[in-house]
């Protein structure tokens, strides 16, 4: 089978980010920028599953401009074996993200599709879900445990009451969690064999795929700020603070 | 005019709180609300939601294959119930995240993630980059919304209602190709972390599932829930379910107190709407300690036990 993994661009999660004063966005000027750290781990999941003997092609997709590139090329680095760019220069949101990915899917036909389960930018954690819906395939979200049993795959979910374990027919949708694994590191000569695999470039609208019914996106602020507090010198005065703020 | 449905959350016995907070975004969006209590064996779920504060209908759908939360089968039902709304809203929480954005797209429509505050009945502030920047964002024009409330913003509505419940016949067939096999719980007894008003937290520095025993046991003193960092859950101190920040839960509680926590912003992210944060490290220099309204610089080992003894 193939495994699809969807890898997107983003400001590396070192990065402290700041808002443009006039409020027309974030400042992303000269800042690093990384594959979004959950679609790493989804990768690396593929990669072992290939590595298993369970998967015979892993193809890394993203959908953005050409700076993307980039991106995809540290997938094919880690060791993916192609790369397929949806080329555009929008600022796509999660729906037409999920139409256009479906197309790929239509074309690639893959048994799995491996997404992070939030990208760290826009922190929507929609896609895989609007991927599955419209595909009408299973999904699992919030995965951090996934065993292939032939055509099903049982996945333990990282839910808010613990963990949850639910068995998805294959083809599915996966999206990824922390805790999954821990990705390989990039290697010198890996990115120079990067260099030679292929990487298929579609325009956006090659795919039929029309971007509409976006949500409008007006104004961006920094976030209130908290203020730094006192200092209490033990145990016994803050106790004692506690209790004068009537918390305890 | 709006029209707005509440999805419920419930583990098929109580409502989750969740479900209140999201009555309270949908109060400062309109004043037509309904709830949706989809399971089966659901009646007194539905019952506990007819009780929320300006909830005018609880339409409860029965049917097995609804007993589990499984968005591929709780998706087209949903979709079917929202047909009559103009507002389709669920809560920020593993639940809503993994459900709304698969009724979105049945619907077509683009999802609005973590409310944080409703500027219009169509336009909102939410989140992004873990809570650096907030963004207002606006529905198309005629579209139907389809949102997530963010629940560490908003406080549960009041319970002196008295909503009609309404029993309806499900229109959906179970999926199929998604069963749900279990759930193992981590969190215990104690108070659920999501709506404990005060809560502790231990990171890194705990150092051991043995040490992270202190955590727990000052918890016990204060009545608390347990929180933690990333750190602690990956090193295996604690269970998943504890962490907070970005990946993990966000969180409101009126008081937090982290002991050996950094501060990194991803932790951050998820406490900046506590009431007050008491912060413990033995670094002066931690980043915590700029977000924190009282900092104790000093080695956890000895705070933590002399603060249980304290609180007698
Ligand atoms: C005018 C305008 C300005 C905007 N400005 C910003 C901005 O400054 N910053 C910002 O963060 N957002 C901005 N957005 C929203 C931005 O487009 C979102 O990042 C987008 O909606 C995707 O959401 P997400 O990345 O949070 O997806 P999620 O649903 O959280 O992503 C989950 C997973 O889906 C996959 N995935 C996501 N995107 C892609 C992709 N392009 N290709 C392949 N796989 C993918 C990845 O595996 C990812 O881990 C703007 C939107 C508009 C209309
Ligand atoms: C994509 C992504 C998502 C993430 N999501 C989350 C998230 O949701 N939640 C989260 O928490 N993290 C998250 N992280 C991780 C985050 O960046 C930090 O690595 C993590 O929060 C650090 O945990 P910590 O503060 O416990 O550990 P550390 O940063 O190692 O801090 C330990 C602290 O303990 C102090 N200390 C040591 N010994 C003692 C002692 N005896 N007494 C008192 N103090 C002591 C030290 O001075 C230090 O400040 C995420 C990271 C990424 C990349």
């Amino acid at each position: 089978m193939k495994i699809l993994v969807g890898i997107k661009r983003v400001v590396d999660y070192n990065v402290r980010v700041r808002v443009r004063p006039d409020g027309s966005g974030v400042d992303t000027d000269g800042v690093k920028m990384s594959v979004n750290p959950f679609d790493e781990i989804a990768l690396e999941e593929a990669l072992r599953i290939k590595e298993a003997g369970n998967a015979e092609e892993v193809i890394v997709v993203t959908a953005g401009g050409d700076e993307c590139q980039q991106q995809l090329r540290t997938g094919l680095a880690m060791g993916a074996d192609r790369a397929i760019q949806i080329q555009t220069s929008e600022s796509l949101q999660p729906l037409s993200i999920a139409r256009a990915l479906l197309k790929v899917i239509e074309r690639e036909d893959p048994g799995l599709v491996l997404l992070g389960k939030q990208a760290i930018d826009g922190d929507n954690s929609q896609t895989g879900q609007m991927l599955a819906a419209l595909w009408d395939r299973p999904q699992a979200t919030f995965a951090s445990k996934m065993v292939l049993n032939g055509n099903t795959a049982t996945v333990t979910r990282e839910v808010d009451a613990g963990l949850e374990t639910i068995e998805v027919d294959l083809p599915a949708v996966v999206t990824v969690d922390l805790r999954m694994n821990e990705p390989r590191f990039v290697k010198l000569p890996d990115i120079m064999k990067a260099k030679r695999k292929p990487l298929d470039v579609i325009p956006l609208a090659d795919l039929g795929v029309t971007v509409e019914g976006d949500l409008k996106v007006h104004h961006f602020a920094p976030p209130p700020q908290r203020q730094k507090g006192i200092m209490v010198e033990d145990a016994a005065q803050l106790v004692q603070e506690l209790k004068s703020r009537g918390l305890i | 005019m709006s029209r707005i449905l509440i999805i419920a959350e419930h583990d098929g016995e109580t409502l989750n709180a969740s479900t209140a907070k999201c009555v309270s975004c949908a109060q400062a969006i309109g004043s037509d609300i309904d709830i949706a209590v989809l399971g089966d064996g659901i009646d007194e779920v539905a019952a506990q939601a007819a009780t929320l504060d300006s909830v005018s209908k609880v339409i409860a759908v029965n049917a097995a294959h609804l007993a589990a939360p499984l968005a591929a089968n709780w998706a087209p039902e949903a979709l079917s119930l929202a047909a009559d709304y103009s507002h389709v809203l669920g809560p920020s929480t593993t639940l809503g995240r993994d459900l709304m954005p698969r009724i979105a797209a049945l619907a077509g429509v683009n999802q609005v993630s973590d409310i944080m505050e409703v500027s219009g009945p169509t336009a909102f502030k939410r989140p992004i980059y873990a809570g650096n920047a907030i963004v207002d964002v606006e529905a198309a024009e005629g579209a139907k919304v389809i949102a997530t409330a963010r629940i560490a913003s908003w406080k549960a509505a009041g319970n002196s209602g008295g909503a009609t419940v309404e029993q309806r016949a499900a229109s959906s067939s179970a999926a199929g190709h998604t069963r749900y096999v279990g759930l193992e719980s981590g969190g215990g007894e104690r108070p659920d972390l999501q709506s404990a008003s005060r809560v502790v937290s231990g990171g890194r520095a705990m150092g051991s599932e043995e040490n992270f025993g202190l955590v727990y046991s000052l918890a016990d003193k204060l009545g608390a829930g347990v929180g933690a960092s990333r750190a602690a859950v990956d090193a295996g101190y604690c269970p998943n379910d504890m962490q907070v920040g970005q990946t993990g839960k966000i969180i409101a509680p009126d008081l937090y107190l982290a002991f050996g926590i950094s501060g990194a912003i991803q932790h951050v992210t998820g406490i900046k709407d506590a009431g007050t944060i008491v912060a413990v490290n033995k670094d002066s220099e931690a980043p915590i300690f700029e977000i924190s309204d009282i900092g104790l610089v000093g080695d956890l080992f000895k705070v933590m036990p002399e603060l249980e003894s304290l609180l007698g």
